[in-house]
């Protein structure tokens, strides 16, 4: 008892003395930090640098593709642009992005002081920018950068002169990065809880970051495995993938694919929680089925492990294994339409107001069902024959892709963005940038659809002239798209740098422990280990 | 009332008659020229359309929402948040349109993998063609007819597809079916079951022509299965669709389909012209005809990586200008060209080309783009050299 009373004491007097006292200096402020806010800031700010990258990898392939012929570049340097945007897209920004909402909503919602393994956290973050330089060098090596697909199938990823190797050790560290990251998600939410708040308190976000952190470390050592097999048939002489060696080429596309599905979760369950986050905020209504929406995510997760092999239709499977995968991918619909259905039902009889984060949410909800519907359309395992490796595909991963995952990311950054800065942004330019991003990004991807239907394979630098309308439509699109985030840098910069205050409560629908401290969040918070006040979060008390 | 179900109706038909008019811009998937491609026609028209009524329901009720349910018209919230008999419905419904979906795509399915006749016996495959991917080429072996030929991109649509300066470029839309022509097409009869077996020589292809309703893999060390019975004769057009390197945009696939008595004729010219060649392999070439020759095996067959002017395209595609094994002993070269290079793009061209191609095709680069090696290699010296 007594001891309970000195270490009370102790961490009394401790938090008094850092109390809201940043670390001095560039070094020590932002290198060494330990802080999930710092470090949240870190990540999103790398994610966001990536994301230009890749994006303007994207600029070069639609200038290619905005009339047949080759003007600009070489198709072999075309193909090093797709796999590098893929690659940098998928692990440089989309994840990272999430990671940084991660470190900084998930102590804030649950009432903990940081992350469980703050040292862990810092390590996990400044791996990715060697990472990525290693993986950006290779495009200024004699033979130039990856050029077979971010899929990395061999042999042709193989024929890659020594990119291989820096391909192989970029994503090991990407994977060392996730890893990390994911056990310190699990062991936050885990063991930092505030000792009143239950897993079923819990928001929505919290939830799908917790199953997406297991689905990281249960999928990620499985790519690192593949990628070692490839590194040292490429430099050691096996035979893993090598047909003339006694290997097997498709093994590799299995284990990718048991990876890159539970993958394509990964970038779309935060992105999920966080539109559950904010259409209750501006429908002024509790989430509708708070406890499906759980299960619903787990059971997504499940299915997310079984369904593989329906990327791999036309690899020539048994029929008995395409009849499994195409019923397992096709069951994904239905805890899918449970979420969407929920969304909508949350909205329905609310009492709606239509700010930036509730437009990218509705936006959100209505495209990426669209990508849901295309999804539907190709577990069809006799129609996917036809749809399989066209701009079909295309259209359908950069619905969930990009108007899902990137959507539901910039939807959080203009949902936070208040209490990180402490300023409003501006709600005009967060509209003009909404309107402008949702118009440019269906012109760019909504032709695709069709191209692909008419028969345009993906992944080439020239085509038949019968594509020349649609190809340059969705070029038009995809170039007024990224001015668009160029001109999202602009409105946060401007936000950051000063503007209305923000109140602690920032959205007047708003519940979540997150409101309840000062905006801009100190830089310590629940610095004092205890309940919570269970009122102020949205699932707090159990309906 | 009336008045809205009648405008209902008219927007209904509209959108009916612009999809159908769209399925004639290339818009819509395309019907195609087998069962199996007619099949994946009206299934995926089938599934667009239940999408389509599930979008607008559920949008619907979301953009009705968002119009009825706003703080600005002074709507007060509810706060129900759940309701186990509508999340009940939502979870049934659309178990039940699943299930429908599921059963014509199993019996597609089924007859694509195992395909029977209407009594339920086997379906017999009169003919078997075996399609092998090359980078960037396809080549066709007629298994019982013995007849084999390699098929790359047409010429035209070479030379147009190159980048150059501006001022050299050829416009694409002047190049008859710019990317999508061969120099030799597959010809296949029509209404005839036939077997396609589909492998590769060096990384992954597939063989891909929409009108037959179907893409396969071509992998290395795996040979695949795949079946088509054609119905109207004509030109249909494809490409490769895995990803296979530099040119993977630049391999099409052309299937000319004849009538069946047709089909027979062509046969008999294939025969004759092979007949023809296998004569050319045995006399002595002299060097003008050989550098002839040999131009034009170069430019079809090496200049994709080695360049016209032999420059290569270094590291990945060395130079033949001044190179080493060119200028070295014409049997390092014959052996190099025959078995290729593992792990490059290199390929061995022993299986590929006649040896009167390869006698040629080595001659023309050991005395051309500066090198001067010299000397003639004959048809029969390369037949003496391979394993």
């Amino acid at each position: 008892m007594s001891q309970d009373i000195t270490h009370d004491d102790v961490s009394h007097g401790h938090d008094h003395h850092d109390h809201d006292h940043k670390p001095k200096g560039f070094v020590k402020r932002w290198l060494m930090t330990t802080n999930h806010k710092d470090i949240g800031t870190l990540y999103l700010i790398f994610a966001f640098a990536m994301f230009i990258i890749g994006g303007a990898m994207a600029m070069i392939i639609r200038l290619e593709l905005f009339q047949p012929g080759l003007q600009f570049v070489e198709p072999d340097f075309f193909n090093q642009m797709t796999t590098m945007h893929a690659l940098i897209m998928v692990f440089g920004a989309v994840m990272p992005a999430f990671v940084g909402l991660a470190n900084w909503m998930i102590p804030l919602m649950i009432g903990a002081p940081d992350m469980a393994l703050p040292r862990m956290n810092n390590w996990s973050f400044w791996i990715l920018p060697f990472a990525f330089t290693m993986l950006l060098s290779t495009l200024f090596m004699d033979g130039g950068a990856p050029a077979g697909g971010w899929t990395m199938y061999p042999p042709l990823v193989l024929q890659g002169g020594h990119n291989v190797g820096y391909l192989v050790f970029a994503v090991h560290m990407m994977g060392i990065s996730s890893i990390m990251g994911a056990i310190n998600v699990i062991a936050t939410i885990m063991n930092m809880r505030a000792p009143n708040v239950g897993y079923l308190n819990m928001p929505l976000f919290v939830w799908t970051w917790l199953i997406t952190a297991f689905l990281l470390i249960a999928v990620m050592p499985v790519l690192a495995g593949a990628v070692t097999m490839l590194l040292t048939d490429r430099y050691f002489d096996t035979s893993f993938f090598n047909a003339a060696g006694g290997g097997d080429p498709v093994l590799f596309q299995h284990i990718f694919w048991f990876f890159g599905h539970p993958e394509v979760y990964i970038m779309i369950l935060p992105a999920f929680g966080v539109v559950s986050e904010i259409i209750p905020t501006f429908a002024r209504k509790p989430l509708f089925g708070y406890v499906s929406m759980v299960y619903a995510t787990a059971a997504i997760a499940f299915l997310s492990f079984i369904v593989w092999a329906h990327h791999m239709f036309s690899v020539g499977m048994p029929l008995g294994g395409e009849l499994y995968f195409m019923y397992a991918t096709m069951m994904i619909a239905v805890p899918t339409g449970v979420k969407i259905f929920n969304w909508v039902a949350t909205m329905w009889k609310g009492s709606m107001t239509f700010e930036t984060p509730m437009l990218f949410s509705l936006a959100f909800v209505i495209l990426f069902t669209i990508g849901g519907f295309s999804g539907v359309m190709m577990a069809l395992a006799p129609v996917d024959l036809q749809y399989h490796d066209t701009y079909f595909i295309v259209a359908h991963f950069h619905y969930v892709l990009v108007t899902g995952a990137v959507f539901g990311i910039i939807a959080g950054v203009y949902y936070w963005l208040p209490k990180w800065s402490g300023y409003m942004y501006s709600e005009r330019m967060g509209k003009i940038h909404f309107w402008w991003s949702t118009i440019s990004v269906n012109v760019l991807f909504f032709p695709q659809h069709f191209l692909g239907l008419a028969g345009m394979p993906r992944r080439i630098p020239d085509y038949s002239t019968q594509f020349a309308e649609f190809n340059m439509w969705s070029s038009i699109g995809g170039f007024a798209f990224g001015l668009a985030q160029v001109y999202f840098i602009y409105v946060v910069w401007k936000s950051v740098r000063g503007g209305k205050k923000a109140t602690a409560q920032v959205w007047d629908g708003a519940k979540g422990l997150e409101w309840t401290v000062p905006s801009p969040a100190p830089h310590h918070t629940f610095e004092e280990f205890g309940p919570v006040d269970l009122d102020k979060m949205a699932h707090g008390k159990v309906h | 009332m009336k008045k809205a179900q009648m405008k209902f109706m008219l927007l209904i038909t509209g959108l009916l008659a612009s999809t159908m008019s769209l399925a004639e811009y290339g818009l819509n998937l395309r019907k195609g020229v087998t069962e199996f491609s007619e099949t994946a026609y009206e299934m995926h028209t089938f599934t667009l359309w239940i999408c389509i009524v599930i979008g607008i329901v559920v949008f619907g009720a979301m953009i009705y929402s968002i119009f009825a349910h706003r703080k600005s018209k002074g709507y007060q919230p509810e706060q129900f948040s759940h309701s186990t008999t509508a999340e009940v419905i939502w979870t049934i419904i659309p178990i039940l349109i699943l299930v429908v979906i599921a059963i014509p795509a199993t019996r597609a399915l089924i007859q694509m993998e195992n395909p029977t006749t209407e009594d339920g016996s086997r379906l017999p495959m009169e003919m078997t063609i075996k399609v092998t991917g090359y980078q960037w080429k396809w080549k066709y072996d007629y298994m019982e007819e013995g007849i084999s030929f390699l098929s790359t991109l047409a010429k035209d649509s070479n030379e147009a597809r190159q980048l150059v300066p501006k001022e050299e470029r050829i416009d694409p839309f002047t190049v008859d079916n710019y990317l999508l022509e061969v120099d030799n097409p597959l010809v296949i009869p029509a209404n005839t079951n036939i077997r396609f077996l589909l492998t590769a020589d060096d990384v992954i292809h597939a063989w891909w022509v929409p009108d037959f309703g179907w893409k396969r893999d071509a992998i290395p060390g795996f040979i695949n299965e795949a079946w088509t019975n054609v119905k109207t004769p004509g030109t249909y057009r494809g490409q490769c669709a895995e990803l296979c390197g530099k040119d993977h945009g630049f391999m099409p696939i052309v299937v000319e389909v004849l009538s069946k008595e047709d089909y027979a004729n062509w046969l008999a010219d294939q025969r004759g012209e092979q007949a023809e060649e296998a004569v050319l392999l045995d006399k002595v070439w002299s060097e003008a005809e050989l550098m002839a020759k040999g131009e034009e095996v170069y430019n079809t067959q090496c200049a994709t990586c080695h360049q016209s002017d032999g420059s290569g395209m270094p590291p990945a595609f060395p130079a033949l200008a001044g190179s080493d094994v060119v200028n070295g002993t014409i049997a390092d070269q014959v052996e190099l060209v025959v078995n290729g290079k593992p792990g490059t793009a290199m390929q061995a061209f022993g299986n590929l080309l006649s040896d009167a191609d390869i006698a040629a095709a080595i001659t023309y680069t050991r005395n051309s783009f500066g090198n001067s090696s010299g000397g003639l290699v004959q048809p029969a010296e390369v037949k003496s050299m391979k394993p």
